[in-house]
């Protein structure tokens, strides 16, 4: 054996993954982040002249500001009823013993191998003015309610394509817990709720952390159920790009929002786990 | 049987068909620290967890202080428990953990300080109150799982192999540090271990489990002395144990084993009946050949630090010796010796009580 070799060796086990990785993540977006600054021309179309148009125009316009806003607003309530419904959910898995444990993962995780896109619609025949959901809501006498093509009916899909996404890294982190640190908290005094709350709660924050940031980026970035339960006038960040490249034909357009997407979601993204890993890490190690 | 502190009643635990605990009845004094002593799968853990109020007993009643606590959430029985992974808080300082318990009695935040503070100097932790327990040693883990059961006050103590975590030479301090707390507090303890040197050395009483059931209850002496099955005697401390027969009636009854006379107290036991014969190693004496009982041959040589171990080859079969260490030097291996023994030392019983044990 030579001895360069060890020192090659991680780098061409790396290679791969950074090949795939430069290829397909950072040069599309260096591209895009490119194209934002190309001025754009309704009868010439793209032309190769440099401008910041496109990032004041997004900056100083209700509309687009309105949409971002309602981006942040949905992902952040899809986020946070992730987190009430995923928190009890795990911890209840967690407790269950096979083989009803294996059968709920799979209802868990399930959603999952079926294409968003189908889900979307299924969710649209639910919630449409003849669905199943208004049909329930008039038997109890409240009358028909609009629920599609509202910002409802996106949460709700939202939180459903979601959930196994915050179920999950609840559940690594609770199967990670000595079940007799909760028992210990009861036989000092505390009752159930009071030792989930003070005793198991506190330790599955990182889990917590992890599966809030996957469900707020996917949510924020999400195109497929904005696009079929918000309808054409309900926007989302996603579908606002999509309709600038795909119907106005202005791609440094859509390039600059779709930047400026990634980087509010960034900043966003790493303020949040920096305030919550200080906690976690300054307790749990 | 006179009305104790902490009473179990008949107490059994059955998973379908197999009873992990079976009619345990035990009656624990005030201030009285007794060990539950056996090998794993024998029920121990089990019992303490019903005291606990962890496990919910099959059958059977559990009495504190006169009161019927066998239905009784785990957190309205008041008892203190250190668990065998200590089970301490991880997110919290070692001064909360040990608060924990007074802040869940609503016990006020001045008061609070000041008991945890108590506690904490009596197992000499007070100088890392604020450190969390990943940043502590075993034994001072150890230590925060104890003065968190004892702050508040419980009626009893239950202990579930809290020294098997601990390296050996850890684990003897923290033994007699345990018994130094305990005997201070005056805390009626029950230790769950399947360690008898522990188990002997610091109860004042040990139960010995087999297979979910009691088979003794005795201080410990009495208990290495006068083990009541086979098995007892070959799991507290060792013994070394022969199949022979009994010849002769009355006072000049003996023991025989392949045509060696071995003396023995007199026992009421017939003519050629089959018996079984054991002693402690402790209770032997090597001789020069011809002043013993038994000649032998010295096969192996232990040196355990205060004694010295050997395995000597006699016609009646492989017998262990030990020898305190003097400071002179021992037989060596392949030597002649001869065995000796006071003839009280050599217990007989009738084999048939050895087929209930195997």
């Amino acid at each position: 054996m030579n001895r360069a070799r060890p020192a090659l060796t991680p780098w061409l086990l790396v290679s791969p993954g950074t090949l795939l990785f430069l290829g397909l993540v950072v040069l599309p977006l260096i591209l895009t982040f490119i194209l934002s600054f190309h001025v754009y021309d309704h009868t010439t179309g793209i032309k190769n002249e440099f401008t910041f148009a496109h990032y004041a125009a997004v900056v100083s316009d209700d509309y687009y500001l309105g949409i971002f806003w309602r981006t942040l607003r949905l992902a952040g309530l899809t986020t946070l009823i992730c987190a009430l419904i995923g928190l009890p959910e795990a911890y209840v898995l967690s407790r269950m013993r096979d083989p009803w444990r294996s059968v709920f993962l799979l209802v868990i995780i399930g959603p999952l191998l079926v294409s968003v896109v189908v889900r979307a619609f299924g969710w649209s025949m639910l919630l449409g003015s003849t669905g199943l959901v208004n049909q329930l809501l008039q038997l109890l006498g409240f009358g028909p309610a609009r629920l599609l093509y509202t910002e409802t009916a996106i949460v709700i899909a939202l939180v459903h394509v979601m959930l196994p996404f915050m179920v999950i890294p609840i559940w690594t982190s609770l199967q990670k817990l000595d079940p007799m640190v909760e028992a210990a908290a009861w036989t000092l005094g505390a009752s159930r709720f009071m030792a989930l709350r003070r005793v198991v709660m506190p330790q599955v924050t990182m889990g917590m952390l992890s599966g809030s940031l996957i469900v707020f980026g996917l949510s924020a970035s999400a195109f497929a159920i904005p696009g079929l339960l918000g309808g054409r006038r309900l926007k989302m960040a996603a579908t606002l790009v999509y309709d600038e490249y795909m119907h106005e034909l202005n791609w440094p357009l859509g390039a600059a929002i779709a930047i400026i997407v990634l980087v509010a979601n960034l900043i966003i993204m790493l303020a949040y786990n920096r305030m919550v890993e200080a906690r976690a890490r300054r307790t749990l190690g | 049987m006179v009305m104790g502190f902490l009473t179990l009643e008949s107490l059994s635990k059955i998973y379908g068909d197999l009873a992990a605990v079976r009619d345990v009845d035990l009656s624990v004094a005030k201030g009285e620290f007794v060990s539950l002593l056996g090998p794993s799968g024998c029920g121990k853990t089990t019992t303490l967890q019903m005291i606990a109020g962890l496990v919910e007993p099959s059958k059977g009643r559990i009495m504190l202080d006169g009161r019927d606590i066998t239905r009784l959430a785990p957190n309205k029985r008041g008892l203190g428990i250190v668990f065998q992974s200590y089970a301490l808080f991880p997110h919290m300082t070692v001064a909360e953990n040990v608060a924990f318990g007074l802040e869940m009695r609503n016990v006020p935040k001045s008061e609070r300080a000041e008991r945890v503070r108590t506690m904490l100097g009596l197992v000499h932790l007070g100088q890392l109150a604020e450190r969390y327990p990943r940043q502590l040693s075993g034994g001072q883990r150890q230590r925060v799982a104890i003065a968190r059961a004892l702050v508040i006050q419980p009626p009893v103590l239950l202990l579930d192999e809290p020294l098997s975590n601990l390296d050996a030479k850890l684990r003897e301090e923290m033994q007699f540090e345990l018994r130094r707390i305990q005997q201070r507090v005056g805390t009626t303890t029950i230790m769950v271990t399947h360690d008898q040197a522990e188990a002997l050395s610091i109860s004042d009483r040990v139960v010995v489990m087999e297979l979910g059931r009691m088979t003794q209850i005795d201080a410990p002496y009495r208990l290495y002395e006068n083990p009541a099955t086979p098995f007892i005697s070959s799991f507290v401390g060792k013994m070394n144990r022969l199949d022979g027969i009994w010849r002769g009636a009355g006072a000049s009854g003996h023991a025989e084993i392949a045509g060696v006379k071995l003396p023995s107290e007199a026992a009421d036991l017939a003519d050629g009946q089959a018996v079984a014969l054991s002693i402690r190693p402790e209770k032997l004496l090597l001789r020069q050949v011809g002043q013993g009982r038994l000649d032998g041959t010295i096969v192996n040589r232990f040196f355990l630090g205060s004694y010295w171990l050997f395995t000597v080859e006699t016609p009646v079969g492989v017998i262990s010796v030990s020898v305190p260490n003097d400071g002179e030097e021992p037989a060596s291996e392949g030597a002649k010796v001869a065995l000796d023994w006071q003839p009280a030392s050599l217990r007989v019983e009738p084999a048939s009580a050895r087929g209930d044990a195997a």
